[in-house]
């Protein structure tokens, strides 16, 4: 038998390499086995509804006739959370990381931080009492000039209690979680590259937009699914927030719901089906999320050649 | 195109620190300047004042003047972005901008500003700069590739592309080669031989046989110690430099017995 003098000869290094590698992929699989844990505990539960007889499940129509509306109004709450958050974060990070003056960045910085670590039953205490009654008057407003699209017929709400309020006060939620991950990122850019774009005669918002920006990206759409996850799972501000009713397409008038707000307000009084109908709905919002961010996770994969990365 | 460059009682402070004192040089158009020293002694500091670079770096400022034939880069009411456009930079680490395409590299100076450049235009300045950075025959078949994924030679070539696609009056390298191996270096060196014919070429290296073989003349930078500011010692043309300096330091530094 020879020896090989480079052969591995166990010693310390190794074996701190060892561990290292053992209680990350631990952890891995540990985070594996608890999303798929999560994911059959909600399909266990959630089957007697697919199996029941439609007449039976709320609603009288089956579990689709039941989700589909709620599942709409998920999404519409989302959307409208995002669409404002979204460029108001952005727009934010960058200048707290590239305009404002140092110490004004730091403060700022951190304000944004503590934002995110308020309870959500605040914001939908603050939805409910402030925001709410406040938008009334725009979106009477609204109704009167621009009811003629679909999304803002009316009559208007008159407690402001609709979907786009909800929307509204889930952008104020998600808009520190965008925030502060985006400046994260537009802190790192390489100043190499930052440097490159300005020794060429940019302005400092095209050296954003040829340097800042393109390095971020994956980076912000990250920060905007975290967000994006808020605004799904968010329940208690929806709940307080919004007055509930069928699917309608106005968002200026009562109605709508999403998965979560109605989860939270069946659940305690909930039992045999219906309690199987609400975990089927907690089942789709999973899914959802997990299809969201699958989605996301295509969009950076596509740019990966220009990554810079190689 | 090509302008001269002439300091005046140039000092640079890094907040408080004076990093660089007292600088006066005149710099012709049409020459390739060569600024040698020791690391720490503010060459890096000095070439980012001749376009404003060091004003990114916090803290960084000046006292005194920098004139661009005649006209001050640091008066008031000049902007930044105008003389970086003038003033063209190439950096140490090569520095292509990773998500855009080679060719998308070489316009990214030319699109800014506002400016808009037809397709043949376009394509033209793109073959053109990229012969006149040595880069055409190498990358022809691949404009659209990402510059990242070239080798750093090329990368460095592709960045020299960039700025005079620009057509800067100035080009200031900051040791272009020192990322890079001897094959890719000498072919740099070429390219600077050849940009002086329509640049004014300003370059900070260590290497001292690199300063022999590309400039007309040559900077001594020397600093007295650490926390000290750095200073021009000696500038003269590059063949006194080597062969005769009138200064004991640059003597000492040219000839090896130098730290
Ligand atoms: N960003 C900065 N902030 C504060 N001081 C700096 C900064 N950059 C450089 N300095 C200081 O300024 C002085 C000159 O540095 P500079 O980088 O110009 O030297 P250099 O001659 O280019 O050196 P090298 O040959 O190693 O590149 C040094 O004392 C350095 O510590
Ligand atoms: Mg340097």
């Amino acid at each position: 038998m020879t020896t090989n003098a480079l052969r591995r000869n166990g010693s310390k290094g190794q074996a701190g390499d060892k561990i290292f590698s053992g209680a990350a992929l631990g952890a891995g699989i540990l985070i594996l086995a608890t999303l798929l844990a999560v994911a059959i505990f909600l399909f266990i539960q959630a089957l007697p509804t697919f199996t029941a007889d439609p007449t039976l499940v709320s609603g009288g129509e089956g579990f689709l006739a039941y989700i589909f509306p709620i599942v709409i109004g998920t999404v519409i709450a989302a959307a409208i959370a995002l669409l404002i958050a979204t460029p108001v974060g952005i727009a934010v990070a960058l200048f707290i990381s590239h305009y404002a003056p140092r110490r004004l960045a730091a403060g700022l910085g951190y304000v944004i931080d503590l934002l995110a670590a308020i309870p959500s039953v605040i914001y939908g205490a603050w939805g409910y009492l402030v925001l709410a009654p406040a938008l009334v008057p725009s979106f009477q407003w609204l109704a009167e000039n621009l009811g003629f699209i679909p999304v803002f017929a009316g009559p208007a709400s008159q407690t402001g209690k609709t979907i786009l309020t909800a929307g509204i006060v889930l952008a104020v939620m998600v808009l520190p979680i965008i925030t502060s991950l985006s400046r994260e990122i537009f802190l790192q850019t390489p100043k190499l590259h930052e440097e490159a774009a300005l020794a060429l005669g940019a302005t400092r918002w095209e050296m954003i937009t040829m340097s800042v920006l393109p390095f971020a990206r994956p980076g912000i759409i990250s920060a905007v699914m975290l967000g994006l996850g808020r605004a799904l799972g968010e329940t208690m501000a929806v709940a307080l927030v919004l007055s509930t009713g069928g699917l309608i397409p106005s968002l200026i008038k009562s109605g709508n719901q999403t998965i979560a707000a109605e989860i939270a307000l069946n659940f305690p009084e909930a039992f045999g089906l219906r309690l199987a109908e609400l975990i089927a709905a907690g089942l789709v919002l999973f899914v959802i999320t997990l299809v969201v961010n699958l989605i996301a996770r295509a969009i950076i994969a596509r740019h990966k050649e220009f990554s810079g990365a190689n | 195109m090509s302008k001269r460059i002439d300091v005046k009682d140039l000092n640079v402070y890094y907040s408080k620190f004076l990093a660089v004192e007292d600088v006066n040089i005149e710099i012709e158009a049409k020459s390739v300047t060569a600024f040698i020293g020791p690391s720490g002694c503010g060459k890096s500091t000095f070439l980012r004042t001749l376009n404003r670079m060091h004003e990114v770096i916090p803290g960084g400022r000046v006292e005194g003047e920098v004139l661009l034939d005649g006209d001050n880069l640091y008066e008031s009411g000049v902007d930044p972005v105008t003389v970086r456009s003038q003033i063209g930079m190439v950096f140490q680490r090569p520095n292509p901008f990773p998500t855009m395409s080679i060719k998308d590299n070489v316009l990214a100076g030319v699109k800014l500003n506002g400016k808009k450049i037809s397709r043949s235009d376009a394509d033209s300045l793109v073959e053109k700069s990229l012969r006149g950075a040595n880069l055409w025959n190498e990358v022809k078949d691949r404009l659209d590739k990402p510059g990242s994924g070239l080798s750093g030679g090329q990368q460095q070539r592709l960045c020299i592309a960039r700025t005079i696609a620009v057509k800067p009056q100035v080009i200031l390298m900051d040791e272009p080669c020192s990322a890079l191996d001897p094959i890719s270096t000498l072919a740099i060196e070429d390219l600077i031989n050849e940009l002086k014919s329509e640049f004014t070429v300003v370059i900070v290296t260590h290497n001292m046989q690199q300063a022999a073989r590309v400039s007309d003349k040559t900077a001594f930078f020397n600093i007295a110690g650490t926390g000290k500011p750095g200073k021009l010692i000696e500038y003269a043309e590059t063949a006194t430099i080597f062969s005769n300096p009138a200064v004991k330091a640059t003597e000492d530094y040219v000839s090896g017995r130098f730290g």
